[in-house]
């Protein structure tokens, strides 16, 4: 296999989500002399990325999104300690959680996989988090970016407890806010005066993206 | 075992023996951006035309939710539940996560409510359930704590205990009513959660013989042909020994779903309510 075929054959084995091919490609890749950034930016990402936006065009599913999600993430555990290494600059930090008073989890979940599909570092706070968990896993991680999910009417309120926890603290100008869940909507987010609202995994990565890039674009401008 | 809920002129069974108890659940403004702003404007007609459909449906018993974010919901939740009786004589079910839209909608509703739900957390328990005491309503527990939704059935079975050890054991609540909602799940995220949920159904029903329910419509959850898995998985649920089902009775596969298992567990005998529903139109 040439090396062109092989980063071909890791796009395609990504895209369907063939977990334990996708390791052994990305093994592969790397005995054959391809560097982790090419295994990753050149095979990898583009292969959640076209999920992703198939996802958007409603031609994939959930399920597709899920097991693409899952494969890429087996080849980043193998990829990381060389990332790492390479000093490779990783796409963003992200803390994740769901809000206090909830358990709903499934939503979280997915965009997680979705996000370290696309490169992001991902801490997950799991459900229930307290203002006081944010507080500190924000101050112990020092993401890009704070997610929270919330799924019922009753917790969405934590969003804004949440925030006024953070600005308590003085990290709220530190880390981008972002929110979601089934009841959720872009108006909500913008009365809690939270930074953005996806309304899906896929969106979540490509907002996360965006908003980063901004926020990089002023610090160096 | 039989539970049962009423308006002022209308009794609805829910039990073994009785047709599948389609509980419609459209009246419901999550994800829909132009009701939710309808009733923060208090325009509430949305919520009668989401009536009549469930009704032409097949409702037995109206799911009603008035969740809107940043919107009063006890007061617009009181004022739908009037609405829904003065239209219909079906019982309904008053669903918030919201303790005082439980109470504001348990205030004005005239007969025996299901009250749409508890989870087995103990502070949730301890608020909801002396309003369900109170108006002797129906209650729908879930099988979760506060610290996620397990998905292997005898964790879920444990919850379905510990929820009969409390709102029947202490606070004396009778058994039939309660109906327990074991939880469905996405099967495209969770592959195995069906299988899980098919087994809890199959244990509480030897094991209690108490009435379950779920909201159905979580199970395709980001798949294609959503209304045909739906009804997949609620015919097998039924199968399973499942009574009821929230679920939206504008969806002609679901509701076919149901009714057929009426049919294949001889509780539509000879198939004569099928029959009575799809007789095809008399030859000239």
């Amino acid at each position: 296999m040439t090396h062109e075929e092989l980063l071909q054959k890791l796009y395609d084995e990504t895209m369907v989500g063939n977990g334990p091919e996708v390791i052994d490609l990305t093994n592969q890749g790397l005995e054959d002399g391809l560097t982790p950034d090419q295994l990753l930016f050149d095979a990898l990402i583009p292969a959640l990325e076209e999920v992703g936006a198939r996802f958007e065009r409603g031609d994939w599913f959930v399920p597709e999104m899920l097991i693409a999600g899952k494969a890429m993430a087996g080849a980043l555990e193998v990829l990381r300690p060389l990332l790492a290494a390479t000093g490779t600059e990783t796409i963003g930090k992200f803390v994740m959680g769901t809000v206090k008073g909830d358990v709903h989890d499934i939503g979280k979940n997915l965009v997680n996989i979705m996000l370290e599909g696309a490169g992001f570092e991902v801490i997950d706070l799991g459900v229930q988090v307290a203002p006081e968990k944010f507080v500190e896993a924000v101050e112990e991680h020092q993401p890009d970016i704070l997610g929270m999910s919330a799924f019922l009417t009753t917790t969405m309120p934590m969003f804004k407890a949440n925030i006024n926890a953070l600005e308590k603290a003085g990290l709220r100008d530190k880390v981008i806010v972002l929110v979601g869940g089934a009841p959720v909507t872009q108006e909500y987010a913008d009365a809690v005066a939270a930074d953005g609202y996806a309304a899906d995994a896929s969106a979540a990565v490509k907002l996360s993206k965006d908003l980063i890039a901004k926020q990089r674009a002023k610090a160096t401008a | 075992m039989h539970t049962t809920v009423s308006s002022p002129s209308k009794t609805v069974t829910i039990g073994p023996d009785q047709p599948f108890c389609i509980i419609g659940e459209r009246i419901n403004p999550t994800g829909r951006k132009a009701f939710q702003e309808q009733l923060r404007a208090g325009d509430l007609s949305q919520v009668l035309v989401d009536v009549d459909e469930q009704i032409a449906g097949g409702a037995h018993i109206l799911d009603v939710n008035m969740g809107v974010p940043l919107a009063d919901e006890p007061a617009l939740l009181a004022q739908a539940v009037q609405m829904v009786q003065e239209r219909t004589d079906l019982p309904i079910c008053i669903d918030s996560s919201v303790v005082e839209a439980l109470e504001a909608g348990l205030a004005v509703y005239q007969g025996k409510a299901l009250v749409n739900s508890v989870t087995c957390e103990e502070d949730r328990l301890e608020a909801v359930l002396p309003l369900v005491k109170q108006h002797n309503a129906a209650i729908i527990c879930l099988t979760n704590g506060d610290e996620g939704i397990p998905v292997p059935w005898d964790e879920r079975f444990e919850f379905c205990k510990k929820l009969v050890d409390i709102v029947h054991g202490k606070w004396e609540i009778p058994l039939e009513d309660m109906v327990i909602d074991t939880l469905a799940m996405p099967v495209g995220a969770e592959p195995q959660s069906a299988y899980h949920f098919f087994k809890t159904i199959s244990a509480i029903q030897e094991e209690f013989g108490l009435n379950t329910t779920c909201g159905a419509s979580n199970t395709s959850f980001g798949m294609p042909s959503r209304h045909a898995l739906n009804g997949t998985f609620l015919a097998m649920a039924a199968g399973a020994g499942m009574t009821s089902a929230i679920m939206d009775a504008r969806s002609d596969e679901c509701v076919k779903a149901v009714r057929g298992s009426d049919v294949m567990l001889g509780k539509d005998e000879y198939g004569i309510g099928w029959i009575g529903n799809y007789r095809p139109p008399a030859s000239a």
